[in-house]
């Protein structure tokens, strides 16, 4: 079980340093950076002390190798607008992603596990082909516009909750969470309902299938037949099996949520580190790009790990597996 | 014995009202995208025959020359129909094109990589294994970002994200395969060994991929307008769905909903009628499901 988790561990680092390179390499063609950040009207001496800084005037391979050993040390540059290390202002702007993020797959689980659930329960009543149908509009549905559908009627329209921004934040734990106040809670809303639409779609789908197989099996029948509620039967029997697969892919969705936190973050001017990366990718602030690539790259690298371990620990069948195999 | 049971398939597939809409409204879509520069009132990338004074029109309205804008116009003045006709074509166009290319490469690679095995099939898996850990959107905005804006650009950042779908999918059904008697008897007709690949193992591996396929399709098409709508995706010279949607969006606080509104519906319908279409292809098409 040892070499299993430090192969893993392993793998993981590999993949972390060839993305590193991949994305270095990648973001050196974004354009010359030297004409978009030094103003057209600074002069030759300027424009020298300028490139000097920034260290434009190495050869690519020592501007990696540089770059290599700084990131190392956690230290991947300054960036080219906000003058500010670059790591540092991802990782400012990781909990109001992470918070974003997690909402949404909060949502998603518990609104997308029920309608299955309700789906798979009733698949020939009128509400059971409503929420499969809704499902296929909801994932259908692309995200950006779902955005913008929900600000038109709740805050345009109805004027009920705020289009934008993050609301007042509460320190806790010496970071700022809008979940803490009701200004926050508000502002959290709209934006965790476009994130979390599409993967509820997805979940309930999920949970439709698993529920009608698992309503065909015999201890479910057996558990009919010894006279069990209906309730109990749903609520531990079904349940219960329709969750393995939904808990085994939280962790991945947990990743694909910070992803696509990219497009919700723009529609909601919500200042996670998303919007940041597109308000990088604008400005061509190569650092940042940078850096957000190898923070999210870490990330995932480690959610896969951990999600590697939770899954051998909590299915015995791959635990067992993989040690009689060696 | 092919040709029966594509018969069956086809029956299978009628027999879903809500899918033969899908199918109907797909190919609605298809043709008024062909056709656009025919049916369209006016041509939207052609700048010289806009009317800047039109501007911001509510739908239903008359510019200052008497035309009559359907649904409105946006800020530059530009027929809100025509656009989305035209942005219509250009993110269909995209969409075909990226899953084309992406189906052939993805499935190639697919093949090769389990008929020749060892280590070229363990680095390939490897590859798409560590790329499939990614999600699509954030390879595809990365790429599109680097590469920069316009419609070639987006296709291979679409490909890019695509062709690991298929490798996967046609290598297991191929690892199968290649251990049937036909391939032992091509092998000892000391047939080419591409001619294996492409003309004996490649057709038998391909049954799953339909269903993929289409919604890979209806995939490409929602990342492409997401592209878009960042400013990573087709020039804005020639807006797709999702440029014309973040065009519209400054104004959409204002009250003028109709400019984002509009294209977003069509976006909406495509993918909706690509998605159930291939939600019943792999209904019927799932052999576990069918009894």
């Amino acid at each position: 079980m040892l070499a299993f988790l430090l192969r893993r561990f392993g793998q993981g680092l590999l993949v972390v340093a060839v993305m590193a390179i991949l994305v270095f390499l990648g973001v050196y063609a974004l354009g010359n950076p030297i004409d978009i950040l030094i103003s057209p009207d600074a002069d030759q001496a300027e424009r020298e002390h300028a490139i000097i800084r920034l260290g434009l005037d190495r050869p690519i391979w020592i501007q990696f190798a540089l770059f290599a050993r700084s990131a190392l040390t956690g230290d991947l540059g300054i960036s080219f607008v906000h003058g500010t290390p670059a790591v540092g202002l991802i990782l400012s702007r990781v909990p109001a992603t992470l918070e974003l993020a997690s909402a949404a797959l909060a949502f998603s689980v518990i609104v997308g596990v029920s309608a299955g659930l309700l789906a798979g329960l009733k698949p020939r009543s009128l509400l059971g082909r409503s929420i499969m149908a809704g499902s296929i509009l909801g994932f259908s549905m692309p995200n950006f516009w779902l955005g913008l559908m929900l600000i038109l009627v709740f805050a345009v329209e109805l004027k009920l909750l705020p289009a934008g921004g993050r609301g007042e934040t509460q320190a806790f734990l010496g970071l700022q969470w809008s979940l803490l106040t009701i200004d926050g809670l508000r502002h959290l809303i709209l934006p965790a309902l476009t994130l979390g639409i599409y993967k509820a779609s997805l979940i309930a789908r999920l949970a439709h299938a698993g529920t009608r197989e698992v309503l065909l099996q015999d201890y479910v029948r057996f558990a009919r037949a010894k006279g069990l509620s209906q309730r109990r039967i749903v609520a531990v029997h079904v349940l219960k099996s329709i969750m393995i697969p939904v808990v085994t892919i939280i962790g991945l969705e947990l990743g694909s949520m910070i992803a696509f936190a990219v497009v919700t973050e723009t529609v909601f001017a919500w200042p996670g580190m998303g919007k940041l990366l597109i308000d990088s990718i604008y400005r061509l602030d190569r650092p940042v790009i940078v850096a957000y690539l190898v923070v999210v790259v870490v990330m995932f690298v480690a959610i896969n790990f951990v999600v590697d371990v939770l899954y051998m620990l909590l299915d015995p069948r791959v635990r067992l597996g993989r040690e009689l195999r060696q | 014995m092919s040709q029966t049971r594509f018969g069956r398939a086809t029956s299978e597939f009628c027999e879903s009202r809500a899918a033969l809409v899908a199918l109907a409204v797909t190919l609605l879509l298809v043709v008024l995208a062909i056709a656009a520069p025919l049916i369209a009132p006016q041509n939207p990338y052609d700048l010289a025959r806009l009317s800047i004074l039109d501007n911001n029109l509510a739908p239903g309205s008359r510019g200052v020359s008497g035309t009559f804008y359907a649904l409105g116009t946006d800020d530059q003045g530009r027929d809100m129909l025509s656009a989305i006709l035209y942005g219509l074509r250009l993110s269909l166009f995209v969409g075909v094109l990226a899953t084309c290319i992406a189906l052939v490469v993805g499935t190639s690679v697919g093949a090769i990589s389990a008929y020749v095995g060892g280590r070229l099939d363990a680095a390939l898996m490897r590859l798409v294994d560590v790329q499939l850990s990614f999600p699509a959107i954030l390879i595809a905005l990365i790429l599109a970002a680097v590469l920069g804006k316009g419609v070639d650009k987006v296709v291979i950042a679409l490909v890019s994200v695509q062709w690991a779908y298929y490798a996967r999918t046609v290598r297991s059904a191929a690892l199968v395969e290649r251990s049937r008697e036909y391939i032992a008897a091509a092998r000892g007709l000391a047939l080419p060994q591409s001619r294996i690949v492409f003309r004996h193992l490649l057709p038998n591996a391909f049954a799953p991929i339909p269903p993929i396929a289409t919604v890979q399709f209806a995939h490409a098409i929602g990342l492409e307008a997401t592209l878009s709508f960042l400013g990573v995706g087709v020039p804005i010279t020639e807006p797709s769905l999702g440029l014309l949607i973040a065009n519209g969006y400054r104004y959409m606080l204002s009250g003028d909903i109709w400019i984002s509104f509009f294209p977003g519906v069509a976006l909406l319908v495509v993918i909706l009628a690509v998605n159930v279409v291939g939600d019943r292809l792999r209904d019927v098409m799932n052999p576990r499901l069918r009894h």
